[in-house]
C-alpha cells in the first residue's frame, strides 16, 4: 500500500513518544545500577559521577537476594509445572469430549478468574493458619503454600487458553492416533501435545511471569524463610538509607532472565494468546 | 497484566467462536475418561477456589478480628452489620470505601482508556514493515515483559521529590516548574499511579492489537484506498470493526485487571497510601491486616465481587445483544 506523508509523521511521532517514554525508566534503571551511593542519594544526574559496578556486587549482602531468588524461582517453576500439568489434562477433556457438567466446569473456571485477589486472600490466610494449628503441616511460610496459592490464578488461565488452544488443532489427529493404537491419554501426549506447543509455551510463560512478580499474596503468606524477590526487595530501605542503586542493580539482575525469555518466546505467548482468548 | 497483577483474564462466552470441531461423545473410551483427566483440576478448584470463597462469605457475617482469629469457627456471627458498616456513607468505615471506590473508577477509566489509545496507536504505526520496526517492537513490549515490582520501584525512584528524574527533568532540565511538587503523596499521587499503571498496560494492549491486525487483510486496505479514502477513513471502517473481537475481550481483561490492580499502589506508595492513591484492593487489605478486622475486609471484598459481577454481566449481555442485532 502507499504509504502517505500523513501516515509517516503519524507513525513517527507515535514511535518517538512511546520509545522515549518505554526507555526513560530502562535508562534510570540502568544506570543508577552504576552510580556510587553518593550520586542516588543526592540531587539526579543523567550519568554517574564514577561509574561504578560495586553495587552489583554489594546488593547479595545488603539483602539476602540469593535466598529471595531461589526461593522465587523454585515457587514459579513448581507453580508453572503444577498448573500446566493440572490443565493440559483438563483442557483435553473439555476440549475434545462432551460430557455431563462440562459446562459447569468451564462456566467455574472462567469465573473464577474475574475474581479480585484480595477475595481469596484472607480465607485462604485463615484456612492454612486453622490447618497448621489442627495438623501442624505449615503452609505460611513455606514454598508449598505460595506454589498453592499461585494456582489460584494461574490454573483458570491455564485451563481456559490451553482449551481455546487445543480446540484449534484437527481432531483428526489424534483420531488417526486412536486408529494407530493409542490411548486417549496417549494421544493426548504424543500427538495432540507436540502439535499444542505453542499454547504450552504461552501458558507456561504466563504462569511464570504472574508467580515471579506476585506481590499481594506474597506479602502475607511468605516470612523471612520463604520470602520472594517481589516482597525481599524491599528490604533495601532501612531506617537511615535507600540503597536505590542496590535496588536498581537487583531489579536489573531480577529483570533480564525474564525480559529475555519472554522477548524470546512472545511469538509463542501471542499465538497461544490469541487463539485462546480472540477466536 | 499481569502481572502482572493477580486476577487473569476471564472470557466472555460470546466472544467465543463456535468450535472448529465439534466435539465428539464419548465412544469407545468409556464414559470416565473426561471425569478421570479432570479430577486433579476440580480437585485443585475446590481447594484454592471454592472453599476460600464460601469461607469468604461466611467470614463476612462473623466479627473476625485478630482475637477470634486462631479459633475462627466461634467468631461472633454479626448478620449483615459488617455490610452495613461498609455502605454507610456516614460513617467513617463507609466513607473511606467510598471515596476508595470512586478513586478506583477514574484509575480504571483513565488507566484502560489511555492503554487502548497508546497500544491501537503503536499497532498501527507498526502495522507496515520499516527500518527499525523490530527494534521498537521489542522495545514497546519490555515494561510488560518486566517483572511488575521491578518497573514499580524504578518509577518510585523516578518520582522521589528531590532525588527523582522527573522533577530533574521538569525543573532543571525543561524549566516547566519553578517549585519541586511531591509525587507520591498528596493530590498528585493520583497522577503517578495513573502514569506508572499505564506504561505497564499498554504494551498488553498493543501485543493483542497488533495480533489482531495481522488478520485483516492487505487487500482490503487497497481497495478502500483506491476509494480514496483516508488512513483514518480506513482505519475507522476496516480496522476498527475488525478488531472487534479482540477489542470485546481486551477492554473486559484490562478492566478487570485495572480495577483489582493492588500491585501499582501497594509498590509505589508502602502501606502508608496518600488518599489519592488509595486503589479498592489496597484499600480492603490495609482494611484487613492493618486493623485485623477480617470480618469487615470480607464483606468489602464481597461487595467488589458483586460489583465486578455486576458490571461484566451488563457488558457482555449488551454487547450480546448488540451483536445479534448487527
Amino acid at each position: 500500500m502507499h504509504e502517505t506523508r500523513a501516515f509517516r509523521t503519524f507513525r513517527a511521532a507515535v514511535v518517538a513518544v512511546l520509545a522515549t517514554v518505554t526507555a526513560l525508566p530502562l535508562y534510570v534503571m540502568v544506570t543508577s545500577a552504576l552510580k556510587p551511593l553518593s550520586d542516588v542519594r543526592g540531587a539526579f544526574s543523567w550519568w554517574p559521577s564514577s561509574l561504578t559496578f560495586q553495587p552489583f556486587v554489594d546488593m547479595w549482602t545488603t539483602v539476602p537476594l540469593a535466598r529471595y531468588f531461589v526461593n522465587s524461582l523454585v515457587v514459579a517453576s513448581a507453580a508453572t509445572a503444577a498448573s500446566l500439568v493440572i490443565a493440559v489434562f483438563a483442557s483435553y477433556a473439555v476440549s475434545r469430549y462432551r460430557f455431563r457438567g462440562r459446562s459447569a466446569f468451564t462456566t467455574t473456571v472462567l469465573s473464577t478468574q474475574m475474581f479480585p485477589g484480595v477475595l481469596f486472600l484472607l480465607p485462604l490466610f485463615i484456612i492454612f493458619v486453622n490447618i497448621e494449628q489442627g495438623t501442624g503441616f505449615q503452609f505460611i511460610g513455606t514454598r508449598i503454600g505460595l506454589v498453592i496459592t499461585y494456582l489460584t490464578f494461574s490454573l483458570p488461565f491455564s485451563i481456559w487458553m490451553l482449551s481455546g488452544y487445543l480446540d484449534n488443532i484437527p481432531q483428526e489427529l489424534d483420531e488417526a492416533a486412536r486408529v494407530d493404537g493409542c490411548s486417549p491419554v496417549g494421544a493426548l501426549l504424543r500427538v495432540v501435545l507436540p502439535a499444542a506447543r505453542p499454547g504450552v509455551i504461552a501458558v507456561a510463560i504466563y504462569a511464570f511471569m504472574t508467580a515471579w512478580g506476585e506481590v499481594l499474596f506474597a506479602s502475607v503468606m511468605t516470612t523471612e524463610a520463604n520470602r520472594t524477590l517481589a516482597v525481599g526487595i524491599r528490604q533495601y530501605s532501612t531506617q537511615t538509607n535507600v540503597y536505590w542503586n542496590e535496588i536498581m542493580a537487583a531489579s536489573l539482575v531480577v529483570s533480564i532472565p525474564v525480559v529475555i525469555g519472554f522477548l524470546l518466546l512472545q511469538r509463542h505467548f501471542v499465538a497461544g494468546l490469541t487463539a485462546g482468548a480472540v477466536k | 497484566m499481569a502481572t502482572t497483577t493477580p486476577a487473569a483474564p476471564p472470557v466472555p462466552a460470546p466472544a467465543r467462536a463456535p468450535r472448529t470441531a465439534p466435539a465428539r461423545r464419548t465412544r469407545r473410551s468409556g464414559w470416565w475418561l473426561p471425569y478421570a483427566l479432570l479430577a486433579p483440576a476440580v480437585l485443585l478448584e475446590l481447594l484454592i477456589h471454592l472453599v476460600p470463597m464460601l469461607t469468604g462469605i461466611w467470614m463476612s457475617f462473623t466479627q473476625l478480628t485478630r482475637f477470634t482469629l486462631r479459633d475462627w469457627t466461634s467468631a461472633p456471627w454479626v448478620g449483615l452489620r459488617n455490610y452495613q458498616v461498609a455502605l454507610d456513607v456516614d460513617g467513617a468505615v463507609g466513607r473511606a470505601l467510598l471515596e476508595s471506590f470512586a478513586v478506583t473508577c477514574a484509575y480504571t477509566l483513565l488507566v484502560v482508556g489511555t492503554a487502548w489509545v497508546l497500544g491501537m496507536a503503536a499497532a498501527v504505526a507498526l502495522q507496515r514493515p520499516f527500518r527499525g520496526r523490530s527494534l521498537f517492537r521489542t522495545l514497546f513490549l519490555v515494561p510488560y515483559a518486566l517483572p511488575v515490582y521491578a518497573g514499580i520501584v524504578t518509577w518510585n525512584f523516578m518520582l522521589q521529590r528531590d532525588t527523582g528524574v522527573i522533577n530533574h527533568l521538569l525543573v532543571e532540565n525543561l524549566g516547566v516548574l519553578d517549585d519541586r511538587p511531591f509525587w507520591l503523596i498528596g493530590g498528585n499521587a493520583f497522577a503517578s499511579v495513573v502514569v506508572v499503571a499505564t506504561w505497564r498496560l499498554w504494551p498488553f494492549a498493543f501485543l493483542m492489537l497488533t495480533a489482531g491486525l495481522q488478520s485483516v487483510p492487505d487487500d482490503v486496505y487497497e481497495a478502500a484506498a483506491m476509494d480514496g479514502a483516508h488512513a483514518f477513513r480506513s482505519w475507522w471502517s476496516i480496522t476498527l470493526p475488525m478488531l472487534r473481537p479482540v477489542n470485546l475481550v481486551l477492554v473486559l481483561v484490562m478492566f478487570l485487571w485495572v480495577f483489582n490492580d493492588f500491585t501499582t499502589p501497594y509498590v509505589l506508595f508502602g502501606t502508608a497510601q496518600p488518599p489519592a492513591g488509595d486503589l479498592i484492593s489496597f484499600h480492603i487489605y490495609n482494611a484487613s491486616f492493618l486493623t485485623w478486622n477480617f470480618g469487615a475486609g470480607a464483606a468489602m471484598s464481597v461487595l467488589l465481587l458483586l460489583f465486578l459481577l455486576l458490571v461484566t454481566g451488563v457488558y457482555l449481555i449488551t454487547l450480546n445483544r448488540r451483536s445479534r442485532r448487527a
